[in-house]
């Protein structure tokens, strides 16, 4: 008995500030900005200078904050985000935005690996390239790649759906559960257990409404599917050749 | 085979003698254990999948022995003079270090391998007794945070249930890089113990069978683990203790590179230490005894000058007070237990005889945990079977036996006059037999030999 996990829809509130509080990084150290975060209340706004790739930056938002990063970040940017906006304008390390549950995170450049790792929930758009593991067992984000994302990308990948407007890597999806992927360009291989799949009409609504969401102007109809064959669901002995 | 031993004129052997009365040879490489694997194996095509840990015989805290004092130390008054059990945990860079009354811990146990009842009993008992008890993979349930004083919220390659309030509310984050059951295996609940509300939270389709991943997914070796806790300490303003959770096998650099990646505390869990579902060959064959383990990592603190600093809580077969004692006169500051705390709920007991027959067991033998149909009510998602634990009466069941091992290990701890069982130390310890001594690095008992010091 399966009962497959539906896909909600979510509402990515934008957050609309007044004012903004300017943080210096290269005279304050990222345990103050962090801290005033989890300190602040709904509408507020951050804009941070010289962030020079230092990592866990605006970790564990759970505000409706807007934060902009002018410059590149390290590893974990917007760990754990719930509710506010981070942009970075720049690109990002390792683990961005690892595990985020709701709210957005928007990154101008590219992002390394691993982006969007475990999301419950939120949307994570990157206008560059991501590398290797992007969306790794994600559970629920939403993510648009406007570039390539490299090997291994949607491995484990349980709900959500990653969007492509580049190319993928190889073993894409591999032991896919139930998220959905779509790549506009050619995909170098596919995982385990990861299939292509007709593009109906409501995938090509909920495509179009990724899109916009990226402030991408794609079209859905040069998109293709893919998601779980669902053969690896139950352990078989005859399956032993797939792993 | 041919029985070749009985007199000519004795009664011809009965397929109803016990087999003891034969004289029978059993193999010692083919036993019938291992014929019965084999058969199993033939008749179904997978390998074998089962709960605890090694079954298998290896050097223990059986085979050492506790020098009391006598001439040359002074013994402290059993029933007059203090002996004190607490502990604190995490207080290298935590602002809020755990302060437990007793050093023995409830170990990661998820909600899926266990019922919510038997995670609620656990917090009961290990909060009337002053202790932690910890989450698993599957993330926390509002039954054990409510239940536990302390609770310890692990961090695992899954991340099933992962986030950031949770995070928040946690008393401890212990970061999973393996368990002693199984270094260098992912988790494993097959789809008979995925219920709607195990599914839900681990945003699972109901009722398929899930392996949980065995490598982390944002962070690859010490150096990412070192920002990986970085990210914990900045998201938990730097209020929480990070463990980081090793399975015993290679635990002198593990140790140390746990240690220069920012852990608060180390968790050195050796091959004993019990899994919910692992494959036989995997528990049995991978991974390095707790008495092992201990000095390796204890070396390794002491090399970096933080031992007792970065405290080192060690698992994997503590049964009794004593097990306690030589844990922490090998140089551990607490112990976690797995298996004996489900034993106290009432796991393996003879009442459940009759049904642990039916199912082709026996009580003291029941390990197919992953199948979901305990008799006792504690490795199940089955309603009925897990209404038969009360979390009440099992909570008080886990305190009484934790009051137990505290008290035994006190008893130990004053017999060698130490005022305190962190002030247990490998001098008041021997060992019985040539490997146990190599291993714990105490002299064999009557000599000053220990094998391979220098």
């Amino acid at each position: 008995m399966v009962t497959l996990i539906e896909t909600q829809t979510q509402d990515y509130a934008t957050v609309t500030a007044e004012v903004s509080t300017r943080t210096d990084l290269a005279d304050s150290p990222v345990r103050d900005l962090n801290q005033a975060l989890h300190n602040a209340t709904d509408g507020q706004s951050w804009t941070v200078e010289n962030p020079g790739g230092k990592h866990s930056l605006a970790v564990g938002i759970n505000a409706g904050v807007t934060v902009t990063i002018n410059g590149h970040a390290g590893y974990y940017a917007a760990g754990m985000h719930q509710k506010g906006e981070v942009t970075v304008n720049g690109n990002a390390g390792v683990g961005l935005a690892e595990n985020i549950m709701s709210g957005k995170v928007h990154v101008k450049g590219d992002a390394s690996q691993s982006a969007a790792a475990t999301g419950h929930g939120g949307l994570v758009v990157i206008d560059g390239n991501a590398g290797a593991r992007c969306g790794i067992s994600m559970k629920g984000v939403d993510i648009v790649v406007g570039g390539n994302i490299g090997h291994m990308s949607a491995f484990m990948a349980q709900a959500g759906r990653l969007v492509v407007c580049g190319d993928a890597g190889d073993a894409l999806g591999d032991s896919i559960y139930e998220a959905r992927i779509y790549v506009k360009g050619t995909v170098a291989s596919l995982g385990a257990d990861c299939v292509e799949k007709p593009m109906r009409a409501e995938h090509l609504a909920e495509l179009a409404g990724l899109l916009a969401a990226a402030g991408r102007t794609d079209n859905p109809a040069d998109f293709k599917r893919y998601g779980s064959a669902r053969n690896l669901y139950h352990f078989s002995v005859h399956n032993s050749t797939s792993y | 085979m041919t029985i070749t031993s009985l007199t000519p004129g004795a009664p011809a052997v009965s397929a109803a003698r016990p087999v003891e009365e034969l004289g029978l040879r059993e193999s010692a490489t083919f036993d019938r254990a291992t014929i019965a694997d084999i058969q199993r194996a033939a008749a179904t095509g997978v390998y074998d999948i089962r709960g605890w840990g090694a079954k298998r015989k290896v050097p223990h805290f059986d085979d050492l022995l506790f020098l009391g004092a006598s001439m040359s130390r002074y013994p402290l008054e059993g029933y007059r003079e203090r002996c004190d059990t607490d502990v604190v945990l995490g207080d290298r860079y935590a602002s809020r270090p755990l302060h437990l009354q007793t050093p023995v811990t409830i170990a990661g146990m998820s909600f899926g391998a266990l019922s919510a009842n038997a995670k609620e009993a656990l917090g009961r008992g290990a909060s009337e007794v002053g202790t932690s008890t910890t989450t698993g993979d599957g993330g926390m349930t509002p039954e054990e945070r409510g239940q536990s004083k302390h609770l310890v919220y692990q961090y695992l390659p899954s991340r099933y249930g992962m986030n950031p309030d949770d995070l928040r509310k946690a008393d401890a984050i212990e970061i999973v890089l393996g368990q002693g059951a199984k270094p260098g295996g992912g988790g494993m609940l097959l789809g008979q113990k995925i219920t709607e509300r195990v599914a839900g939270m681990r945003t699972l389709p109901v009722g398929i069978d899930q392996r949980s991943a065995s490598r982390h997914p944002d962070w690859t070796g010490p150096d990412d683990l070192e920002i990986k806790i970085g990210e914990l300490r900045e998201i938990t303003d730097w209020k929480t203790p990070i463990y980081v959770k090793i399975g015993a096998s290679r635990p002198y650099y593990d140790t140390a590179l746990a240690v220069k990646a920012g852990a608060d505390v180390v968790v050195v869990d050796g091959m004993q230490g019990g899994t919910a579902a692992t494959q036989q060959v995997f528990i049995e064959n991978v991974g390095i005894p707790t008495l092992a383990a201990i000095p390796q990592a204890v070396q390794a603190l002491q090399e970096l000058g933080l031992h007792r600093k970065v405290q080192l809580i060690v698992s994997g077969g503590i049964r009794t007070g004593a097990d306690v004692a030589k844990a922490m006169a090998l140089g551990a500051d607490a112990v976690a237990i797995g298996t004996a705390a489900l034993i106290a709920l009432g796991d393996n007991d003879p009442r459940y005889a009759a049904e642990y027959a039916a199912m082709g067991s026996a009580a003291g033998f029941y390990d197919d945990f992953q199948d979901g149909r305990d008799p006792a009510g504690i490795t199940t998602q089955d309603p009925d079977l897990s209404s038969r634990l009360d979390p009440i009466t099992g909570g008080r069941r886990l305190a009484n036996y934790l009051r137990v091992l505290t008290m035994e290990a006190q008893t130990i701890a004053r017999a060698c006059g130490k005022s305190h069982l962190r002030n247990l130390e490998p001098e008041d310890l021997v060992a019985l037999t040539i490997e146990a001594s190599a291993m714990a690095r105490v002299p064999l008992a009557g000599t000053s030999w220990i094998p391979g010091a220098k």
